[in-house]
Formats: C-alpha cells, structure tokens, sequence
C-alpha cells in the first residue's frame, strides 16, 4: 500500500540550494563556501543574498575543507559544496583529521554523486563516496532520494551538532518523500509483506517502481527509504524484514561498503535471511544518460525487480 | 630586558617540561620541540590574548599548530601556562591519556584547537578562523606554526593563497625554519628556497628573524603588517638549547634515556 503521493519532478540539489537559502535567513550563523561551482551546486540564490557569509575558494577543496574547520572554530555552521568525488576522496584526510577528529561541525554538501551524473564519466562518478564516509568515526552519513528529502536534510543537518556527508545528485527526478525529514529514520513508503527493499537515493524511485510491477506478479513489497546510511536505523529494517523474511538493497553507489553492507551486517549480526544487493559492482563508471547508465549497471527498477524475485525465491526454497 | 628574561626562563621550563616528558613516553619528536620553545614561550607569555582558566573564551587569540609531532613543546606550554598540571605530562604517548602522540582533539585537553599530524592543513583552518573574525570585526590575531618541510605539501599554498586573496591581515604565519626534515636537509629533499619571495609572491609580509631569540621574536610580532598576512620566517637550531643535538636530525624523532635526560638537564641549567 503506497504511502507517498508523486509531485512534480525536481533536482535534488535544488532542494539543497533552496534550504541553504533559507537557513540564511533564519540564522546568521550559516555560512557557505564553495569551490568554483557555485551555480552547480545551486548556491546562488544564498550567495546573492549574503554576500558576506559566502565564500568562494577557488579550485582548491583541500583548503576549502580546512577553512570550514576554521570556520566551526570560530563558532558558525559551514556548509561546504562541490562534487560529491571532490568532496570526499580529493580530501578524505582533511575531513579526517581537520574535521572529524577535531570534532567540528562542518556540513560537507556534495552533488553529483553516482552514475546520474551522466556524460562527464567516470572521472566525476564517485561511487565510494559512501563506504569512505561510513569507515569515518564520528561521521554522519546522509543520502537523499528527491528535492523535498534534499530540502529538509538540508535543514535538519543545521541544526545537528557535528560533521555530516549529504550526498545528493544531479538529474531532476520524480519528487515523493513525505514533508517530515528526521535524520536516522528510515521511511516506509509502502507496505507490504513478501519482500523487504531498503533504497537510498536516486534508487529509491527505481524501488518504488519495481514494487509496483511485483504486484502485478502478484506479491507485495514493502519499501524503506534509508536516507540516513550512519547512524543506521536498525529497527525499522529488522522489523520490516522479520515481516517478510527476504531483503534486498539498492543503492547508486558501490556494493564494497555501501547501504548494502550496512544491512547485511546487521542482518548478518542479528537477524540472518536471504538478501539481494543492487548496486554497482566493483567497476568504474561511464559517459552516458543517466537512465541509459543505471540500466547498464544493473540498477535501474528491472533489476531491482529480478532481485525481488530471486529474493522471494531463496525465502521459499 | 627584564620581559625577556622572564620569557627565557619560561622557555627554559618549557624544554625542561619536554625532556621529562619525551624521557616518559620512551618516543616522540625531541628536536622540533626544543628548536620551538622560545617561539612557544613568547606566544603564550607574552602575544597572544588568552585564558588558561577559560580555554573556551570566545574571543581568545588562537594558537592553530600545524605540526602536530612537536605536541611536546605545546603540552609544556599549556601546563606552563596552568591549562593542567604539569605532572599530566608524564602521561604523554601513554595509554588512556589526554596528551596523545600528536594532538587530538576528542581527547579533551584543554587549550588543543585542533588535531594535527597529518601536514599541510593548519594555515587553511587559521584562514577560515581568521575569515571569521574579520566577518564579524574582531579585533584578534590567529597563529599558525607550521614546519619548514611541511611546505612541501600542495595545500599549504592552497591556504597561502586564500589569506593574501583575502588580505587577512588578522593572520600570522610562523614557519620553524629549521632547514632540516627527516630525510635530510630541505634544500636536498625538495628545495624550498628562495622561501621569502614564494610567500611575497602569493601575498604575504615576510619578516625574518632568529627564532630561539625572544627579543627578535617579539619585536617581529610588533611588526605585522594592517593590510596583508604576515609570515615570520623563524629560524630556528632543532634541538636549540642542548649543544649536543643541536642540528642533529637524527634526533627529530627520538626520546632521552635516562642518561641522556640527565645530562640534557644539566646542559639547560648551565647554557641559559
């Protein structure tokens, strides 16, 4: 049973844009920098704004990380924004040690995650994103699926007190989360009881869609989104997957350390059951269109649905 | 002077500090934080604005040191400057303590702004606290100590750039010019020089002066610049105040035996 309504298809990093926007204006304490793309990441409204909170870095995310530790220091809330892969591996020792270690409160925004960033390539596709910022102590991990989850992550991060990685992308995609957003809840989007799918990201769509052409195959799926991939919410997964005894997990990332493993370690740990991971497997990414490249991955809704199948199997057999 | 006096014996202490402390732990760097504690002394005793009793005194000047293997010379200093007590520092490199091998700051020393060991990052967080404090029209200044072979590391001139871009005048920069890293001399690993000019050039006020010198120390703090950020090329002796290890590199990352402590004392007393 569908607990979403579809509204108008909308980027994610808009979502973000708009909620830096706004939490300009509710609190001088928010102030944004940006490595060269600035109109990528969509912080041009808040930059237009408040010139004076914006700072523009220059091609250099090592120092742009650095600064907003200084920043945190001095008591403000940064948000730093660029690419995702040049928000997180050109600078994985910065966010570590500058950053996580020394306990700052540094929001890294990062856009263009996966392989929806399309036509750039693999250069730009960070698909390990996650798995590094997971491996981080002291790191929180958020992966939005549309505008509205992309707007109140946004927000809700502010007013979180420590680092956090959100993650979200490029191509405008259909907009369906619920306008409540709290960080470490998953979110049941439909209800069902043959198989478990846990989606984050762009892939949550493609979850939602496969659900619906396993109904026509007569079982049901339940969906959970897990925008938040650390601190992971346990009892939503184990109950819903209790409930229908198979899982499978989708994610526009890598299988070597992403949500997938997230759950199968937890499944592993405390509830063993048949499990079906979809996600990008151990390879590079390419130029191409977004949806042309998620099913060439094998991570568009017909794989997911394959998935289910084999999940629902293995439970039976 | 009788305020240069002070701050020799201050920097005196400091050594003495991180000689027991090095001779404890069994390990840790003992030249680079000899070579600084003059630099440390002057800082803490006589520049910068801060308060021990409230080491989260919003407005204090902060110290952001880069380096973080000469953790010794700033554990000293802190318990110098009464952060803790001194005997805290026999708990260096130890299991459980609050003064880690290089400074981490989830460990809850007071007076550590930031963790360091991994080189190359403190001059970009100096500039974003700097940035801050000209935002909102601060009247303080941000240190930075970093190390000569440090800036062999690409993200230090990322930092370097932004501060002259920024003209943060609030900002001054104290390179330990000790001309030797762990390979060697600088100009024979990777050659740093002419230093000066490349810091002129990405817009910085560069003063040279002898950094085990307290009295050249303070009068090159005096002569910051108002309009641009200000580098303080420090040239320093590692291990500077023990005769015997002076420019001795092989001495950056070794601790005193006991032996070695005692007559390492010994030298303090009679040299200053």
């Amino acid at each position: 049973m569908k607990q979403f309504e579809v509204r108008q298809r909308k980027d994610t990093r808009s979502g973000f844009g708009d909620a830096l926007y706004e939490l300009g204006k509710e609190s001088d304490k928010v102030v944004a920098l940006c490595a060269d793309l600035t109109g990528s990441l969509k912080m041009d409204a808040f930059k237009k704004e408040f010139p004076d909170r914006f700072f523009q870095t220059g091609i250099a995310e090592a120092n742009m990380i650095g600064m907003a530790a200084g920043m945190a220091t001095a008591g403000l809330i940064p948000f730093t924004g660029t690419f995702a892969n040049f928000s997180t591996g050109r600078v994985y020792d910065q966010i570590r040690q500058s950053v996580a270690y020394s306990e700052k409160n540094v929001k890294i925004c990062a856009s263009h995650s996966g392989l929806t960033l399309g036509e750039d390539g693999a250069t730009h596709q960070v698909l390990e994103d996650i798995a590094m910022m997971r491996a981080m102590p002291n790191m929180t991990v958020i992966n939005t699926c549309d505008y509205t989850q992309t707007f109140l992550a946004t927000k809700a991060i502010a007013n979180f007190n420590g680092p956090v990685y959100l993650r979200f992308g490029r191509p405008a995609v259909p907009d369906f989360s619920p306008q409540n957003f709290e960080i470490g809840k998953g979110v049941l989007l439909n209800e069902g009881n043959d198989v478990c799918i846990i989606a984050t990201g762009h892939l949550v769509w493609e979850a939602l869609q496969a659900a619906e052409q396993l109904e026509q195959k007569g079982y049901s799926a339940e969906v959970i989104n897990i925008h938040t991939i650390k601190p992971l919410d346990e009892d939503i997964i184990l109950k819903s997957a209790a409930k229908c005894r198979c899982v499978v997990t989708a994610e526009e990332h890598e299988l070597n350390g992403g949500l997938g493993e997230a759950v199968a370690s937890l499944l592993g740990r405390k509830l063993p059951l048949p499990l079906e991971m979809i996600g990008v497997n151990d390879s590079f990414g390419e130029s191409g269109k977004p949806m042309e490249l998620l099913e060439k991955y094998g991570l568009g809704a017909s794989n997911i649905l394959e998935a289910t199948l084999r999940a629902v199997e293995r439970r039976t057999a | 002077m009788k305020e240069a006096l002070f701050l020799i014996k201050k920097a005196r202490e400091i050594r003495k500090s991180v000689i027991l402390s090095l001779n404890a732990a069994g390990s840790g760097h003992l030249g680079g934080s000899l070579g600084l504690a003059d630099v440390f002394s002057v800082l803490y005793f006589h520049e910068m604005k801060h308060k021990p009793e409230q080491p989260d005194w919003l407005d204090r000047e902060r110290l952001i040191l880069s380096i973080g293997h000469v953790a010794p010379v700033l554990y000293a200093t802190l318990a110098e400057s009464g952060y803790f007590d001194k005997e805290e520092l026999l708990t260096l490199r130890k299991l459980g303590t609050r003064l880690q091998g290089h400074p981490g700051r989830d460990h809850g020393l007071p007076g550590v702004e930031l963790s360091a060991g991994s080189l190359g990052q403190g001059l970009g967080v100096a500039v974003g606290i700097a940035l801050m404090d000209q935002h909102e029209k601060k009247d303080k200044r941000t240190f930075c100590i970093m190390g000569d072979g440090e800036l062999q590391e690409g993200s230090v001139w990322e930092a370097a750039m932004s501060a002259g871009h920024y003209k943060l005048h609030n900002i001054i920069g104290i390179v330990d010019r000790n001309n030797v890293q762990i390979d060697g001399k600088t100009e024979d690993v990777m050659s740093l020089e002419p230093l000066a000019d490349k810091w002129r050039s990405f817009g910085w006020h560069v003063l040279e002066c002898n950094g085990n010198d307290v009295e050249e120390l303070i009068q090159a703090f005096a002569h910051k610049s108002d309009e641009k950020p200000t580098l303080i090329l420090a040239h320093t002796k590692m291990g500077c105040g023990i005769p015997e290890i002076e420019n001795d590199y092989t001495w950056h990352g070794k601790a005193p035996n006991g032996e070695e402590m005692e007559r390492f004392l010994g030298m303090l007393v009679k040299n200053r």
